[in-house]
């Protein structure tokens, strides 16, 4: 599987030229309004913004929001928060949990004292810095587009107004950004989607959705790791095994990842399916 | 390490998994803890057995299973009563039990809570996934091959190290008392608490609540009276953290559990401390149950408290 997956693109330089391309395409989520409370919000030194911003999320975990909604800029405070967060451990950390634009932090307050803690969470937040220290790895997918793999195929081209054939050249042809994992093991939250693309949910989840489906969820897409129950249209799917724990890291995409889909036809699938590459 | 086929499964229960106290480290790869529902009881049963406090026990949920013993062990059940007996005979919970080769432990079903424990001397060894062996259900993660255990299964145990005459204990009753008090169940406020005018925060903390069927160690569903947020905004997915009571659209709280998502986009009104979290790991479908809001001080002073009451000098009392 090494062909498709681990290709480093180590040209940072070329990397900011991309991501400058694509902050001037990039608008921010217009729903995305986050809701905070005044009274419990430690606000941050800077008295100019109010991010980032530390907030006691239950008696056991804070949560530092970076900023307000979906954006490119908020991903990177994000990502280099969580860095941070691994590389100056606190003895008491017992989870962290990135996502668009915060992250959760939980910890075992007998270990260390939440004032403490939270003194820990401000201290990196001190350092955390703006500079993009590693370049982001970008990995290619392959995705077979066929509708025997794929039941909702038909339903998002009609609702682009797209063939089939047209709708897999379009979803394979951006970069799409890993914004971070969760919801459920090794799951990418994805985003980068063309506009056209965009296709509400499932009313009705499905009750199992087959491991490696690739889908989209309203402006988002993602790839199913496990086989597991979900709402998210499912337009393909790929041979790779994007989730095993047996392996280290047991995800095999990473948030920050740049993720390019390539498609393929159905026997090559099969024969990458049987071959190992899951 | 030596392992020793301690124990053959001849009947299952209706769903029986391997559990420590939780996979930790790992939510940033999509991975919630597992581990036992009511740690509090695992915690006590190994303490009986003379384990360290993460060696792994078996989980039963409502009916418990059968179990032959292929080696003589010390061991202890803790949790709810579900009427244990060995070869027929019943036996009392949190206490220090031994069986000799060929016995049987026969675990039937709930008089009381969802959950019963067994935990063995050297703890069941199932080989760790990712530091833990946890057995994450809803994931077919770690545990005994990532699912509940079926007629004919062994499991292995690690070495023995006290000698077969060490004390036996028992848990004191009064400390038992305190740690499974039938009072509301204690929460702080949620990250979105602000989303909900001050009459539907004081009507969530004020009504009773009853567990529905779908319930499950990912999430608590609960019917009761319903709570609607002041505005219908959209929240960005966020990290969810043990034990939050998220408000889906439906305005019924949804108690997020050991096998939680993540990550969440529903607004979360309040979060069970952790204090409190093993008496949610003994609610069953149908049971009733009440919030009441403390501040995080009083959260952290009450899980300071049970963990003096956890202490084995404070906790166990000898065998008679």
């Amino acid at each position: 599987m090494s062909e498709y997956t681990h290709k480093w693109k180590d040209k940072q330089d070329g990397f900011s030229r991309r991501f400058g391309e694509r902050l001037a395409l990039w608008s921010v989520d217009s729903s995305s309004k986050i809701g905070y409370r005044a009274l419990n919000t430690l606000t941050m030194a800077s008295t100019k913004s109010p991010y980032p911003r530390i907030q006691r999320a239950s008696d056991h975990s804070f949560i530092v929001y970076v900023g307000e909604g979906i954006s490119r800029s908020n991903h990177r405070s994000v990502l280099r928060l969580y860095r941070l967060l691994q590389s100056k451990p606190n003895a008491a950390t017992l989870n962290i949990h990135p996502a668009y634009s915060s992250v959760l932090v939980s910890f075992n307050p007998l270990i260390t004292h939440p004032g403490k803690f939270e003194s820990y969470l401000r201290s990196l937040l001190d350092n955390v810095g703006n500079e993009d220290t590693t370049p982001p790895r970008v990995v290619t997918v392959p995705v077979c587009y066929h509708y025997s793999l794929a039941p909702d195929l038909r339903f998002v081209a009609n609702h682009a107004a797209l063939s089939e054939e047209a709708l897999a050249r379009a979803h394979a042809s951006p970069e799409y950004l890993v914004y971070f994992l969760g919801f459920s093991p090794g799951f990418p939250y994805m985003g980068g989607l063309p506009l056209e693309l965009e296709t509400p949910r499932l009313q009705t989840p499905r009750t199992a959705v087959p491991a490696g489906s690739v889908a989209i969820g309203g402006k988002q897409t993602g790839i199913y790791p496990t086989s597991s129950p979900g709402g998210w249209r499912i337009i393909g799917r790929t041979p790779l095994q994007l989730f095993d724990p047996t392996r280290n890291p047991p995800a095999l995409l990473e948030m920050g990842d740049l993720v390019r889909f390539q498609p393929i036809p159905l026997d090559e699938y099969d024969r990458l399916e049987k071959s190992g590459a899951r | 390490m030596a392992l020793y086929p301690a124990l053959s499964v001849l009947s299952p229960g209706f769903l029986t998994t391997v559990q420590d106290p939780g996979r930790y480290h790992c939510a940033e790869w999509g991975i919630s803890p597992a581990g036992a529902a009511d740690c509090v009881a695992l915690r006590l049963g190994n303490l009986l057995v003379g384990n360290p406090p993460d060696c792994a026990g078996l989980e039963m949920t409502l009916v418990g299973g059968s179990f032959k013993f292929n080696s003589p062990r010390r061991i202890a059940i803790t949790g709810s009563y579900f009427k244990p007996t060995i070869d027929d005979q019943p036996v009392p919970l949190w206490q220090s039990l031994d069986v000799v080769t060929g016995q049987v432990l026969h675990i039937g079903s709930t008089e009381s809570g969802a959950r019963c424990y067994l935990c063995v001397e050297g703890g069941i060894e199932v080989g760790k996934l990712l530091s833990s062996s946890s057995t994450h259900v809803l994931t077919s993660l770690g545990g005994f091959g990532g699912r509940g255990l079926k007629a004919g299964d062994v499991l292995d145990c690690g070495p023995i190290h006290e000698p077969a005459d060490s004390p036996k204990f028992i848990v004191r009753s009064d400390v038992l008392d305190s740690l499974y008090h039938g009072g509301p169940i204690r929460v702080v406020p949620g990250l979105q608490s602000d989303w909900f005018s001050p009459s539907a925060l004081s009507m969530f903390s004020s009504s009773e609540y009853s567990v529905k069927e779908e319930s499950n160690r990912m999430g608590l569903r609960l019917a009761g009276a319903k709570v609607v947020p002041l505005t219908d905004q959209n929240l960005v997915t966020e990290g969810a953290s043990l034990g939050s009571v998220q408000i889906p659209p439906d305005g019924e709280p949804i108690l997020l559990f050991v096998e939680h998502p993540t990550t969440g986009g529903y607004p979360k009104i309040a979060g069970v401390i952790l204090a409190d979290l093993h008496r949610i790991g003994q609610l069953r479908p149908r049971d009733k149950v009440t919030f009441r809001f403390v501040t995080e001080e009083e959260a952290v002073f009450l899980l300071a408290k049970q963990e003096s009451l956890l202490q084995p000098g404070h906790c166990l009392v000898p065998a008679p």
